[in-house]
């Protein structure tokens, strides 16, 4: 245990720290214009302890402290009606089912492509560069056409941001799944084959067990590239609410504190989400005992 | 309708052709025109069923339409290319990248900060940092700049941790050979430890490459001059110009595809003694 302190703790927790330190000086330093160009209207000179309050509690800074952060979230999270659309809890929803459906659907055909690529020639040597293509292509600049494109036919809310959200998680599942697939040796192959498996029996006995923890490495990259996507769809939309929405009318309205307050609910969301993934892989590795590598 | 079925019909035939060329024992040749087949029957289905059902121009325009738009209004997407991709994304991907590969280094020199630093990097590179753009915006103002430093952002610990694992990879073996030489750590370093990591270096490059137009792109949808990709696009699809948005669209594929490719192509040259690069077995 205390080699757990020694060795892990204490150092994260000193960048940590050193990390906040250095936020708070940039504070000061960021902010202190402002504070000056009240006081010169004021006609007063500011005491270093007054310039360090005035800029550590500002409505409109340029760089928020964490505690005036923690404390609009504390406001918007815990002591507002969820139904409020001024409540992140409500911003957080919309943005969290918009990011797992998309996620769903992006590792359903992650999985679905992975499985043709591995079992049908043609569509390894026709698709799967198109799928790294898709991939050096800046996709999220579709995501206001794709809305406005998606709007016009109707669908509105939900289904366009899990399209966008769909397109940047399917990759790592593709690419992880059809290297899991393949990571069978052959001896192993071989070895179904003097059982005469067929195709099926193979996948479902060997093939799949054996891209588990493959899938597993995927999720956690897809997740990630879900959150991201989700709320770069929620940009264009503007009112429909969702943290990106919530960022982009703190940006229009000259709020920086609101969008802070976003961004970290969007960064613990992502790693709630990740934890929750963790946990699952925990679960599954046990139940299939399998040793991490 | 006819043209539909035939383009339907060319689709099955290039899929026939497919199937045939990976059946092919020498695959040199199949694998560059097997996805060209598997492309060229896309934008052919796509221009016959946008004439076959009418789709509306402000939902797909066809394919021929961007063309002649992209061929038409080349001078904007120059401008456009220029102040998005010159001036945003790649100044901040070399700031980005190389600062990450200096702080890879001291990293790497002191334990400490890897214990303490690594993990933390490793949390935020998984967090969406594009959400950083509204307020660097806030910061460094509406032009380039500002895209730049989005760009940094989200480039620098996915770098840092690919160069990280990279440095930290070489084979313990050539380190004790590296000693009894009695080299120095700044021979170590450059003689050994970085060539060994130039395949991660390279595949944090690579991944960057992406994010990194991605960055530039995005933040100009929190305010940008009048001119850009992003601001383009946002704009065009605001007045259903869509067949313009889709011209933005080719250029940042093209754009995407040829930086992913200038940075494989120096990966080629630089790390040609690993494995990897040396041709594959099948």
């Amino acid at each position: 245990m205390s080699k757990f302190i020694k060795e892990k703790l204490f150092p994260i927790l000193t960048v940590s720290v050193s990390i906040i330190l250095l936020w708070y000086a940039f504070s000061i330093v960021l902010n202190s214009k402002w504070a000056y160009d009240k006081a010169v209207r004021a006609d007063k000179v500011l005491s270093f302890k007054e310039l360090v309050l005035d800029t550590w509690s500002q409505k409109k800074p340029k760089l928020p402290t964490p505690h005036q952060v923690f404390k609009e979230m504390n406001k918007t999270i815990f002591h507002k009606k969820v139904t409020s659309k001024r409540s992140l809890v409500f911003h957080a929803w919309i943005t969290l089912s918009g990011t797992l459906a998309g996620f769903a659907l992006g590792t359903g055909l992650g999985i679905a492509l992975a499985l043709a690529i591995v079992h049908n020639r043609a569509t390894d040597l026709s698709v799967m560069p198109w799928v790294i293509t898709s991939q050096t292509i800046p996709i999220l600049a579709l995501a206001p056409m794709l809305i406005v494109a998606l709007g016009g036919l109707g669908f509105t809310g939900l289904l366009p941001k899990a399209i966008i959200s769909m397109y940047l998680s399917f990759f790592p599942v593709v690419v992880g799944m059809v290297k899991g697939l393949r990571s069978p040796e052959i001896l192993e192959l071989d070895q179904m084959k003097t059982w005469n498996a067929s195709a099926l029996q193979i996948l479902l006995r060997l093939r799949l067990p054996k891209s588990i923890p493959f899938l597993f490495t995927s999720l956690k990259l897809g997740i990630a590239a879900s959150v991201v996507g989700t709320i770069v769809g929620e940009l264009p939309v503007g009112a429909n609410g969702g943290l990106g929405s919530r960022m982009l009318a703190g940006s229009t309205f000259g709020q920086p504190i609101q969008i802070w307050s976003a961004l970290f609910t969007a960064a613990i969301m992502t790693a709630l989400l990740i934890l929750i993934i963790n946990l699952m892989k925990a679960v599954v590795f046990r139940t299939m005992s399998i040793t991490e590598a | 309708m006819t043209f539909f079925y035939l383009a339907i019909l060319f689709w099955i035939l290039a899929w026939a052709l497919n199937i045939w060329l990976s059946s092919l024992s020498s695959f040199g040749f199949a694998r560059t025109l097997a996805p060209i087949l598997f492309g060229v029957s896309i934008v052919i289905l796509w221009e016959s069923s946008v004439h076959a059902f009418n789709v509306s121009f402000v939902i797909l325009p066809a394919p021929s339409q961007v063309f002649v738009t992209f061929f038409t209004s080349l001078n904007i997407l120059w401008i456009d290319f220029v102040q998005t991709f010159l001036k945003g994304a790649l100044s901040g991907f070399l700031i980005g990248c190389s600062s990450a590969i200096l702080i890879a280094l001291l990293v790497d020199r002191f334990n400490f900060l890897e214990r303490g630093l690594l993990p933390i990097g490793n949390l935020l590179s998984a967090m969406p940092i594009i959400g950083t753009a509204p307020i660097l915006v806030a910061w460094f103002g509406f032009d380039w700049h500002s895209k730049a430093a989005v760009v940094v952002a989200m480039v620098f610990f996915p770098m840092l941790i690919n160069t990280v694992q990279g440095i930290k990879l070489s084979d313990r073996l050539y380190q004790d050979l590296m000693n009894t030489y009695s080299s120095s750590y700044f021979q170590t370093l450059i003689k050994l430890r970085l060539p060994a990591a130039m395949p991660f270096i390279f595949n944090g490059l690579k991944i960057c490459s992406t994010l990194s137009l991605i960055g530039a792109i995005v933040a100009e949808f929190f305010g940008s001059p009048i001119k850009g990709m992003g601001f383009r696009i946002s704009t065009e699809a605001g007045r259903f110009a869509l067949d313009m948005v889709w011209a933005e669209i080719i250029v940042a594929a093209i754009t995407g595809t040829l930086f992913y490719g200038v940075i494989a192509l120096l990966e080629k040259i630089i790390t040609h003694w690993h494995p990897s690069q040396r041709g594959r077995v099948n």
